[in-house]
């Protein structure tokens, strides 16, 4: 009797377990939005989210300026990482023999494995005095986006790389057989039977760069001023969040925790945008 | 017949794509080689062995937060382990295909796409401020619990489906129930895959800062309980690199950190490619 006691008790433990991430997620949701939602009712939704003044001290909260930083690190970092992802996925899947494919994939792999404040700290000893160069101080929205590229590219390599390969060989042999080139059959038939499957990457890529912290704390500056070119300092969502939380009260933490808000919904948005993507890719291979 | 541009084109588009391996290399290349080359110098028995000091001159060694990554990473891991495997047997053993299924997995890929930041805002408002554990290492590793549950679970659950079914069959033709099945077959045979999801696992709690930089207080003194605040290795990267003239310190710490992070990878390659060598030889 006892082991058909056991089955049964296991079977309850195992299923209660299974749905610790759903409740976790709730909870994650419930939390912020409790504590968030003080600050939106005070401040007001549109003046919170558009309101370009943040100075906590005189009562001001509006985070227009660091929905600006984090959007603009995050499309300055794809436009370098996505035809570099891209170009090194294809590699990676067409191009290269065995033996580059088996020290540049443990590459990529270490690239994620870095943690995120070496980057920051690299950015911070190596490239800022590059960028200061060009102008500025060096803490800039510039050198950000070039430490995010390099934190964004496994992603974007990855995805790009697995949805490539999943493509049936006979597509390759028939464009081969018409007489294309490597390059034609690359452009004109793998690329498009992959793109949904690269787009889910590249959103992907883009969900990790809006959430990145440490390193954009050491390297961006985190000036709560409005940045006026790719040369200024300026601050994230994220870094706000993380530079004030652990003094802020009152209307000022709940104002944090409603930075939180946004910035999950951005990650919400880009989160369904890669699942769109993902069913479309499955179902035209499924077609194909 | 191939026209002239259609060739010279191939070539160009062939330089293109070798481009890209050969400067995504270049980057790595250069960021771990600049931070051994800047770091390894720094680091000796007295750098590992005191701790750290504090001031703007980041005096001292890195012997406390090591201290403190190892504690924050046990106690995660008691947590982590058990509900992740658990987590992972429902989902490749137990579960229907059915909606609450596709539930349970949509909430699994939504918690991994979260920022880490925003699990260190649900760890502050929950740990630290509602259960009253404070700035701890406790509050920091049960953030770092819900922060790593989807990587622990789904890397588990490929461990498990890489079982082959024949032995689930067998055993279950000899009798046994289902749980003696999963327990005394599947889960055996898939321990290198689990190991190499733990590994894994311990791999991005090393790595991690920002959800620890808001729940664990950062304090750089040795910790003698679990509800004293602490700063990992990263943390305390963040602190010299921010807070003092230190940059040798912060690189030399980096790089211990750069070393076990590449011996990490070495051997999660190493037990992953035996996993998939094991279960080939035996079905």
């Amino acid at each position: 009797m006892t082991r058909y006691f056991t089955d049964k008790l296991a079977k309850y433990i195992v299923f209660i377990s299974g749905f610790t991430a759903v409740v976790i997620l709730l909870l994650i949701a419930l939390f912020i939005l409790r504590e968030g939602l003080p600050a939106f009712s005070e401040i007001g939704v549109f003046d919170f989210i558009f309101g370009n003044v943040w100075r906590p001290g005189i009562d001001q909260y509006g985070i227009l300026s660091m929905i600006v930083g984090s959007i603009a690190v995050t499309i300055v970092s794809m436009i370098m990482a996505v035809p570099l992802g891209i170009a090194c996925a294809i590699l990676l899947a067409e191009v290269a023999p065995s033996k580059v494919r088996n020290i540049l994939r443990p590459a990529v792999e270490l690239l994620v494995g870095i943690p995120s404040v070496v980057y920051g700290l690299v950015g911070l000893v190596l490239l800022v005095p590059i960028v200061s160069n060009i102008g500025g101080s060096g803490f800039s929205i510039l050198t950000a986006s070039i430490v995010l590229m390099v934190m964004v590219l496994p992603t974007i390599i990855s995805i790009s790389e697995d949805s490539i390969r999943a493509i049936p060989a006979s597509y390759r042999e028939g464009a081969l057989a018409l007489g294309a080139t490597k390059w034609q059959t690359i452009k004109g038939v793998i690329l498009p039977a992959a793109k949904s499957g690269i787009g889910a990457g590249v959103v992907l890529g883009m969900g990790r760069a809006i959430g990145e912290t440490m390193a954009m704390i050491m390297v961006i500056g985190n000036s709560i001023a409005f940045p006026n070119s790719l040369l200024d300092a300026a601050r994230t969502l994220t870094g706000n969040i993380a530079l004030e939380i652990n003094y802020a009260t009152g209307t000022h933490e709940s104002a944090l925790f409603a930075t939180g808000v946004v910035l999950f919904v951005f990650i919400l948005l880009l989160n369904s945008v890669a699942t769109v993507f993902l069913k479309r890719g499955s179902n035209a291979q499924r077609l194909g | 017949m191939l026209n002239v541009s259609a060739k010279q084109t191939q070539k160009l588009a062939m330089a293109g794509i070798w481009g890209g391996g050969v400067i995504t290399l270049l980057l790595l290349i250069v960021i771990i080689g600049y931070v051994l080359l800047q770091g390894l110098p720094g680091i000796n028995w007295e750098f590992l062995t005191t701790n750290p000091k504090g001031g703007l001159s980041g005096e001292g060694g890195i012997l406390s937060t090591v201290v403190s990554t190892l504690y924050l990473i046990g106690i995660t891991l008691v947590l982590l382990v058990p509900i992740g495997i658990g987590s992972a047997v429902y989902l490749s053993e137990y579960a229907p295909n059915n909606r609450l299924t596709r539930i349970i997995r949509y909430g699994i890929e939504t918690l991994a796409g979260i920022p880490s930041i925003i699990f260190g805002l649900f760890g502050y408002a929950l740990f630290v401020t509602v259960l009253s554990f404070n700035f701890s290492i406790l509050s920091g590793a049960l953030t770092l619990v819900c922060l790593l549950l989807p990587t622990m679970i789904t890397t588990t659950e490929e461990a498990l489906k890489a079982v082959s079914y024949s032995y689930r069959e067998a055993a279950l033709a000899l009798g046994t129930t289902k749980w003696q099945m999963i327990s005394r077959i599947v889960l055996p045979s898939a321990i290198p895959g689990i190991v190499t999801a733990v590994i894994l696992c311990i791999g991005r709690a090393i790595g991690e800062t920002a959800c620890l930089y808001v729940t664990m207080g950062g304090s750089a003194a040795m910790p003698s309980s679990l509800l004293e605040g602490g700063r990992t290795l990263s943390l305390h990267v963040f602190y010299l690199a921010m807070e003092t003239n230190a940059m040798d310190k912060a690189m030399a710490t980096a790089a211990v950190l750069i070393i076990i992070i590449i011996l990490i990878n070495a051997l999660t390659n190493l037990l992953a490619g035996r996993f998939q060598k094991r279960l080939k030889g035996i079905s």
